[in-house]
């Protein structure tokens, strides 16, 4: 029969000879096993002050974007609820009012929008779903709480802050990058500079 | 010398060789925890200091600071006489070991021993069959199953190894001719170490060594994973900690101790010929003795984190069925070697 790796070895019940039974030899062995190990570079990351790299395509904290005049984004159309498989999001959806035109992008906004990290996945389905490029994961980690209650974020903890805004450009596909050029679509650049 | 110098100087030396092993002790539970990270790939304590030096410390406290619990149903007396006995045990087999030969200053001839009793090995077996009673004794007060079972185990094992372990040293002490552990030291100038006379007699009593210590491969008294840490279940804060304590001080006495029966305690081959004044000569004894101590300290711990841990039937078969007779093989033999040398 032929093996699928060479590291599996047919158990033999044989004798053992005189020498194995002694066990020196096997004990000396292992212990040269361990000393080997002794002096062998170690594979510890020393937490806080070193950092594994996240993978490009890493999916943590989500963020809600603004457009380039610092308005949000979202319109409250419900498509990343929908396509939450987690059911982690809920919103409620308001009407603009005259002269809050700098503040939301579209006619309607969502007052309030949620999400409950502790639902969440982070499979990243509500982004691809959004069709204003308004919600992103980005490369964040959710910090840690006592209270169950703390982990349902709002707005406060959701939308892109004015000044500093959050790199979602590792995101973006090449095709999206591409699609972006088009000057029809010209709206739809992301922030990276923002007039606060 | 007069008395009240002796007795200073007595006071000095016990005082210094009990903060000694106490140290010694502290910083063994560093190194183990280094040496298993290192020989798991990963480095171990490393927040406490730097390096994590201080960590023994910060271990300290943390045992002083848990809440100290008496089990309702345990016996109080000998709940609490158990780690003292464990504790005082093992910190008084020090006094025989020749930490160096003496030291000459004003006239007065200073011994590094704190006391140099004619029957050195036998007092150290029997304070250490005493130190079962700490480990029986707490077991059985504790009113617990676990705990029992780990005081069974650590019974039944010690009293196994002793026999082995007496039946070596009888074969040394044929070849040495004396039970005092200066003589013995003194005896091995040059490289006429005992383990070249005795390496059987050598072999059984280390592995004796590691089953009077509750050291893997024979640490079944304790077996974190089966018994959830044997005789000592029920204790918390320091009386555990004494528990702990006791043993790196058990591991720390043991390696002088061989280093002293089988590796030529403070002497170093080539010492006597670079003709130094005696006073350097035994200080740097003492660094030997000291240095052959760490190795065999980092040898008990490289040996904990290597082999797995026997099966209880399996150590009961090694100890009776192969080590005694093994030992009293070696004595023969070493009876029969004399004889014909004697002729």
């Amino acid at each position: 029969m032929q093996t699928l790796t060479t590291r599996s070895k047919v158990a033999v019940n044989k004798k053992m000879t005189f020498i194995e039974r002694l066990y020196i030899p096997a004990i000396m062995g292992g212990m040269r096993i361990t000393l080997n190990h002794f002096f062998k570079k170690k594979v510890t990351i020393s937490y806080p002050e070193q950092k594994r790299e996240f993978a490009p395509v890493f999916r943590g904290q989500h963020v809600l974007k603004r457009d380039v005049n610092g308005a949000e984004r979202c319109t409250a159309c419900g498509l990343c609820a929908v396509a939450c498989p987690a059911e982690a999001i809920t919103m409620t959806a308001a009407e603009r009012k005259p002269g809050e035109e700098n503040l939301y992008r579209e006619e309607k906004y969502a007052s309030v929008y949620e999400i409950n990290m502790l639902r969440c996945i982070f499979c990243g389905l509500c982004e691809e779903a959004c069709p204003k490029e308004a919600i992103f994961l980005t490369d964040r980690i959710v910090d840690t709480d006592y209270v169950r209650q703390n982990f349902i974020y709002g707005k406060d903890k959701l939308v892109d802050p004015i000044k500093n805004p959050i790199d979602v450009s590792k995101r973006e596909t090449e095709e999206t990058r591409e699609f972006k050029k088009n000057p029809k679509y010209a709206h739809n650049q992301l922030n990276k500079s923002l007039k606060a | 010398m007069s008395i009240t110098l002796f007795i200073i100087y007595k006071a000095v030396l016990v005082v210094i060789v009990f903060l000694i092993s106490l140290l010694i002790a502290m910083y063994s539970t560093y190194a183990e925890r280094k040496v298993a990270a290192f020989m798991q790939d990963r480095i171990g304590p490393n927040r406490a200091g730097p390096f994590g030096l201080l960590q023994p410390l910060a271990d300290g406290v943390k045992m002083f600071m848990k809440e100290e619990i008496l089990p309702a149903v345990s016996n109080k007396f000998l709940f609490i006489l158990g780690p003292s006995i464990a504790m005082f045990t093992s910190c008084i087999t020090g006094a025989v070991i020749p930490w160096g030969t003496s030291l000459h200053i004003a006239g007065n001839d200073f011994s590094l021993q704190v006391t140099d009793i004619n029957i050195g090995i036998l007092y150290v077996m029997a304070v250490t069959s005493i130190g079962v009673y700490g480990i029986m004794i707490g077991g059985w007060a504790s009113n617990n199953k676990y705990s029992l079972l780990g005081a069974l185990r650590a019974s039944s094992q010690m009293i196994s190894y002793e026999v082995a372990m007496g039946l070596a040293i009888i074969a040394l002490v044929m070849t040495t001719g004396t039970l005092s552990l200066r003589d013995i030291a003194a005896q091995q100038t040059g490289w006429h170490w005992n383990i070249f006379y005795q390496p059987l007699g050598f072999l059984i009593f280390l592995i004796c060594a590691f089953a009077e210590t509750n050291r893997t491969p024979f640490d079944l008294p304790e077996s974190d994973s089966e018994l959830i840490g044997g005789y000592h279940t029920e204790y918390s804060s320091m009386k555990l900690g004494f528990y702990l304590f006791a043993e790196y001080i058990n591991m720390f006495i043991s390696s002088a101790i061989i280093s002293t029966l089988y590796f030529g305690g403070y002497n170093m081959p080539f010492i006597g010929r670079l003709g130094l004044s005696p006073n350097i000569e035994a200080v740097l004894g003492i660094v030997f003795l000291f240095a052959k101590i760490f190795f065999f300290i980092f040898f008990f711990m490289w040996v904990r984190w290597t082999l797995p841990r026997f099966r209880f039937d399996q150590l009961m078969n090694l100890g009776w069925k192969i080590l005694i007779p093994l030992s009293i093989f070696n004595v023969a033999i070493t009876g029969f070697v004399i004889l014909m040398l004697h002729k």
